[in-house]
């Protein structure tokens, strides 16, 4: 269970604010205009930018001040999610150690994971070598790999095209529903959000608001949410 | 990134703090030691008045130069050009003893241009003297200053050529719109850099200058030294140096300097006027073959002594080499430490660090030397300490360039993969393995490099504690020329100019390869 306890971020002045509780498990969108703040919210939780009030929670713990590897949090960046002068099988193994070889232990879950996103036979690779989607999958892996409970998604899949882009939110909450993943998702699409399923947050007018039933959200807009959309 | 990075940000302090503490300590210790000893005489009159005067011409006629070579070259596109902009930064990497070696092929009493003026019956000239100094200026400036001008030229948009091309733009409306604008943003930055780094030139003003008319400070020092072992006056007439290079190095930092080291110049813009064509051509080719013929000259007359090379000269190879090495390895352990923590640290202390790594390009390897020899003297034997201080002070002489490289690279290395290290919690060493190191390989190849190259063909603070059991090659090569023994010197020289292109190349190279964009 993820907490934002009237948290502030002040980033010269601009000012976002957010106060509301994401259950274990919930799979979440964030949607809002660009510029909103969607980037910083997660960049916030995820522990790179410092928040200027209030306090994070996980699970009843204060991860306010922790360092980003020291929260229970990976995070997909929008890109840059691999080093590319490492192989596929290496940047994977970041994940789980830091370790100069990884242990017998540690390749054979990163095999089992590079089947499970369909690579099996490309962990040779580098990244340079591999499709836009590919390096995607490889970059989820690695999140996975890192077995952190809560995962921060910066839109990392909007350079893909619309089928591509379906197909990994469906491998996303695949693997996040077999793995008890709590998720949170950046996106401009309304239709993302639907792939998702769950709960929606609406980032407007320096507010990040209560994660609300997708369904209804979208069925009956707040003006925010309309203007965005255009309707 | 504020958290994880103090460790950095201290390491980094101590680099710039033991550049700053080695720059200041020699200082302090001339000054102690100038202070006892007498006023300056006329012959040390002579020196500064001989520094400035062959600064200044050095500097004039390289940018004069330059800015019509860089205007040919930016404007015209021909088979071997981009050769042509490589060649223009070999002098960086050229030790300057081989380079002297290869003028003398040319205009030396033997040279080529003797024997062409004798055939025609016409008096002969000679490369010895206060003109001989300006000359040999030139042939390392020119290249330095046309590679500042390009670099001007090449950033023009090229719109502004082809709009001045539709509006019908001559020549002189050319000028006056486009390129007198670009020139004089430039030229005062390229002549006040040129005129900085000949301020502290004592290896030409050595082998082709000396005497009442032909003499800069920092060879005036080298005799007071070596000659009259007239410490006091070594150090005074130090002091007088480091207060020419603070006041040329304050001037440089009062214009905007322009960048050399940067890559692009292959490009060409898009205004390529018909007329001047020939002018251009000509320009290019006399440019070409003044750079290019002396030390064509010396391969042709050092090869043929490569075989018979003294044992002594492969000593001294040897110990060069050991030196390039140390000196390649301690100046991006201090310039690496320096950038890491400069992209880690406050604004402020950014600045101070990134400054104390930049101290090398205004100090003077001889004031270093004559302060380290003043410190150390008393202690150990000065042969004895002849090439860890090579060593030493090439690193720091490198490091600005080394910054100039690694700093942006360290940025954009955080900027873009910073986020990802922190989430994956890799800090020091793990960091610097499998982030840093390899995605830093290309200015890293290229620091280590120009490091090596420099200190092997260094010819400065060796000549001040070196003895012939520890003579690096450039220095057993000038020992060579002292006792006219020119053939075996061509051969020397030949090797140094080999070794060092070779090492440099090794460096730069093993950056490159198998690099991942």
């Amino acid at each position: 269970m993820l907490t934002l306890d009237a948290v502030e971020i002040a980033r010269g002045a601009f000012c976002l604010r957010a106060d509301f509780v994401i259950p274990g498990g919930a799979l979440v969108a964030l949607i809002g205009a660009s510029g909103a703040g969607k980037s910083t919210l997660l960049e916030a939780i995820g522990g790179f930018v410092p928040i200027s009030g209030g306090s994070i929670y996980w699970s009843g713990a204060d991860i306010t001040r922790e360092p980003p590897d020291r929260r229970p949090v990976a995070t997909l960046f929008q890109d840059n999610n691999l080093f590319p002068h490492l192989t596929v099988s290496a940047n994977m193994a970041l994940g789980l150690t830091l370790r100069r070889r990884p242990s017998a232990a540690d390749r054979k879950q990163v095999t089992e994971m590079l089947e499970r996103v369909g690579l099996d036979g490309l962990g040779d690779r580098k990244p340079g070598a591999l499709s836009g989607g590919q390096r995607s999958r490889v970059a989820l892996a690695r999140a996975v790999l890192q077995n952190r409970p809560l995962l921060l998604l910066d839109e990392p899949f909007a350079a893909l095209g619309p089928a591509l882009k379906a197909e990994m939110i469906g491998l996303v909450v695949g693997l996040a529903r077999e793995r008890g993943k709590t998720l949170m998702m950046i996106t401009h699409d309304p239709q993302d959000a639907h792939l998702l399923g769950d709960q929606t947050i609406l980032i407007a007018d320096g507010r990040a608001e209560e994660p609300a039933d997708t369904k209804r959200l979208f069925s009956a807009p707040p003006p925010s949410l309309a203007s965005y959309l255009g309707t | 990134m504020a958290y994880g990075a103090q460790p950095l940000i201290r390491l980094g302090q101590i680099a710039a703090g033991l550049v700053v503490l080695l720059i200041a300590g020699t200082i302090l210790a001339v000054a102690w030691r100038a202070e006892a000893s007498a006023r300056l005489g006329a012959a040390d009159w002579a020196a500064i008045r001989f520094t400035l005067w062959q600064a200044a011409w050095s500097a004039i006629l390289s940018v004069a130069l330059a800015i019509p070579l860089a205007r040919a070259l930016a404007r015209r596109r021909f088979p071997g050009r981009s050769a042509v902009v490589t060649i223009l930064g070999a002098p960086f990497i050229l030790p300057v003893i081989v380079a002297v070696l290869g003028l003398l092929a040319i205009f030396g009493r033997n040279g080529l241009l003797n024997a062409g003026l004798g055939a025609l019956g016409l008096p002969e000239v000679t490369i010895y003297g206060a003109w001989g100094v300006v000359l040999a200026h030139v042939f390392f400036n020119l290249p330095l200053a046309t590679r500042f001008l390009l670099q001007a030229w090449l950033s023009v948009p090229s719109e502004r050529f082809r709009l001045a091309a539709s509006l019908g733009f001559g020549p002189a409306a050319t000028f006056r719109i486009i390129e007198w604008p670009l020139l004089r943003a430039t030229v005062p930055g390229a002549a006040l850099v040129i005129f900085l780094i000949c301020t502290t030139s004592f290896a030409v003003a050595l082998t082709l200058g000396g005497g009442p008319s032909a003499t800069t400070i920092e060879l005036a020092i080298y005799q007071a030294f070596r000659f009259d072992f007239d410490l006091g006056r070594a150090a005074l007439l130090a002091l007088v140096q480091l207060g020419v290079t603070t006041v040329a190095g304050l001037l440089v930092l009062g214009v905007a300097v322009p960048d050399a080291m940067g890559g692009g110049l292959d490009r060409e813009v898009a205004y390529r006027p018909a007329r001047g064509r020939f002018l251009d051509g000509l320009m290019i080719l006399l440019a070409t073959v003044f750079l290019v013929t002396p030390i064509g000259a010396l391969a042709v007359s050092g090869v043929a002594a490569l075989p018979g090379l003294p044992a002594e000269v492969w000593w001294a190879a040897m110990r060069s080499i050991a030196t390039a090495l140390g000196s390649a390895l301690l100046c991006l352990v201090l310039s690496l430490s320096i950038a890491l923590a400069v992209v880690r640290a406050r604004r402020g202390v950014a600045r101070l660090l990134d400054l104390a790594g930049l101290l090398g390009i205004a100090a003077s390897p001889l004031v270093i030397g004559t302060g380290l020899f003043i410190l150390t003297f008393p202690w150990i034997a000065p042969s004895r300490l002849a090439l860890p201080l090579t060593g030493l002070v090439n690193a720091i002489m490198a490091m600005p360039f080394a910054l100039r490289a690694l700093i942006p690279a360290v940025a954009r290395v955080e900027a873009d993969y910073g986020k990802l290290a922190d989430n994956l919690g890799l800090r020091g060493g793990a960091r610097l393995r499998i982030l840093i190191l390899p995605r830093l390989r290309r200015p890293i190849g290229f620091s280590a490099g120009l490091a090596a190259a420099l200190s092997m063909g260094d010819l400065g603070v060796v000549a001040l504690f070196a003895d012939a059991g520890s003579a690096t090659l450039p220095l057993q090569l000038y020992r060579l020329m002292g006792a006219y023994r020119m053939e075996a010197a061509s051969g020397a020289a030949l090797l140094l100019l080999g070794l060092s292109l070779c090492i440099f190349w090794v460096f730069d190279r093993g950056g490159r390869v198998d690099a991942d964009a």
